[in-house]
């Protein structure tokens, strides 16, 4: 116990270390007037917007942009998965696929977000559609490649066993090409973040991308690095979720 | 039980034939344990992948249990060189992984399972995984999980290339204590040249150069213990091997 404890420290202490500087430096150089507040504001003023707006900021828009990224994440989970799977059984599929895959993720997205929104209006569609664009793509490639790796001495012992193509599938691939999957699926989510920001941006009522994008037109610099504040605190806790339930799967692995 | 009738083998990946195996002929009865020898490059693992139907041969033929047939796979037992464990399954269920492949009853084969895990000394380690063993207990696993395919005829390539001198004694001690036991069919792959007399019923010696297959009978009574190896016979054979060899 005392030694995980130490170790946690060892490994997290010089970047809270790092942290609590940095805090420091940023409140007394706001404080001494070294940088305007209206360009940076002081941590302690962050804090105070955050509190002061908790209720908007967690009850309304939290919870849009939240709900916008679980959406997003689990259809391009769903269809990153089909299309990587499909991809890796027949070579035909895949000569079609990739080049579209690679032209969606060319298209700026800035760019094509109004045509979402002319499609799906403000509603939470256009903001779960540039979610979509941006995420699916690491799954699929992720499932893809994860699925290359071969393990060509494990298939021929399995055939030697009297496998067939699915036996070998479910035994030997699916498990070896899990770790690149989660891969994948980390960046994935926190790319999802991304894109419903980006969504909210261009067109929405509510949403922690709109709200910032308010408080920007407002001038007001607290509030809005308050909801960058949470959008990145969102970021993190949602890759932490992913990253505890690999070490949950790949437990027992070591190679 | 298995007939190898002037096979040969070449690999062409390269666009240019390169023979690997020429006119080789060898034949295995039921229940014998024999030996292929020969130094790195003379063939003896291809000879396994053409036997156990990865590989088909150029020229010649292979007839297993009396069959002539081009559909080999599933039909023996295969160890291959490296153990091969699969790194996120347990002992137990690495050794189940033949019969879940053949769709085999888990609940019939149970009682067989634990007596062989006992016997094989890993009853104590089933929920173990694969690092978490020694080189000698992830070669017994690999060993139980061939068995476990039920399959009379056994490849075993080197088992006990990549173990140190000690563990190799204690495992050719143990494989010798259950063979009459096994009731099994065995062709075994050494460079090891005590390993094969000390094992086996007859010995195929492989050249790599000569591209030929001689025949060694082992004339030593069973059953063996790892004594044997000081015996006068047994020097004997070794040294008529060694000159073979040369």
């Amino acid at each position: 116990m005392k030694d995980s404890c130490k170790t946690r420290i060892k490994s997290y202490g010089p970047f809270v270390l790092m942290t609590i500087l940095i805090g420091c430096i940023w409140e007394w150089s706001v404080n001494k007037e070294i940088i305007p507040s209206f360009i940076l504001p002081a941590p302690t003023s962050i804090l105070q917007a955050l509190i002061e707006h908790r209720e908007v900021l967690f009850e309304v828009h939290l919870l849009a942009t939240l709900k916008e990224v679980v959406i997003g994440f689990v259809l391009s989970v769903i269809v990153g998965i089909m299309l990587g799977i499909c991809m890796h059984f027949s070579k035909a599929l895949e000569k079609i696929i990739y080049p579209f895959l690679v032209i969606s993720q060319t298209i700026p997205l800035i760019a094509i977000s109004p045509i979402f929104i002319m499609w799906f209006g403000y509603s939470i569609w256009s903001k779960v559609a540039v979610t979509f664009l941006i995420a699916f793509f690491p799954i699929v490639i992720s499932t893809y490649d994860g699925l290359k790796l071969r393990g060509t001495d494990y298939s021929n012992l399995l055939l030697t066993m009297g496998a067939n193509r699915w036996d070998i599938f479910k035994k030997i691939q699916i498990p070896m090409g899990l770790p690149t999957f989660l891969s994948g699926l980390k960046m994935a989510i926190v790319y999802c973040v991304v894109g419903a920001t980006i969504g909210e941006w261009l067109g929405a009522s509510e949403g922690l991308g709109y709200f910032s994008r308010r408080m920007s037109g407002n001038m007001e610099a607290d509030a809005l690095f308050a909801a960058v504040f949470l959008l990145s605190l969102l970021g993190i806790i949602l890759f932490l979720i992913i990253s505890i339930i690999e070490r949950q799967i790949l437990k027992k692995r070591y190679y | 039980m298995l007939t190898v009738n002037e096979l040969s083998y070449s690999f062409t990946d390269t666009g240019v034939g390169k023979s690997v195996l020429d006119n080789i002929s060898i034949h295995v009865q039921a229940g014998e344990f024999v030996s292929i020898i020969g130094e790195s490059g003379s063939g003896k693992s291809t000879l396994f992948g053409l036997i156990s139907g990865l590989l088909q041969p150029e020229q010649g033929e292979i007839i297993l249990n009396g069959k002539l047939t081009h559909q080999r796979l599933g039909k023996v037992g295969y160890m291959p060189q490296k153990d091969l464990l699969l790194p996120w399954r347990t002992v137990l269920d690495n050794i189940i992984l033949p019969i879940e492949i053949t769709k085999g009853s888990l609940e019939e084969k149970k009682e067989g399972i634990r007596k062989w895990l006992i016997r094989f000394g890993l009853s104590d380690y089933e929920k173990f995984y694969p690092h978490e063993l020694s080189g000698g207990m992830r070669q017994r696993t690999a060993f139980l999980r061939t068995l476990m395919t039920g399959k009379n005829l056994l490849l075993l390539d080197e088992p006990f290339g990549a173990l140190d001198s000690f563990t190799k004694r204690s495992m050719h001690e143990w494989l010798l204590g259950i063979w009459e036991d096994l009731n099994k069919t065995v062709l075994f792959i050494t460079h090891d040249l005590e390993e094969a007399i000390l094992l086996s019923d007859r010995i195929y010696v492989l050249k790599r150069f000569e591209k030929s297959c001689i025949e060694v009978k082992i004339p030593l009574s069973r059953p063996r213990c790892s004594e044997f190896i000081y015996t006068q016979e047994f020097l004997k054979i070794r040294k008529s091997l060694e000159r073979l060899l040369r």
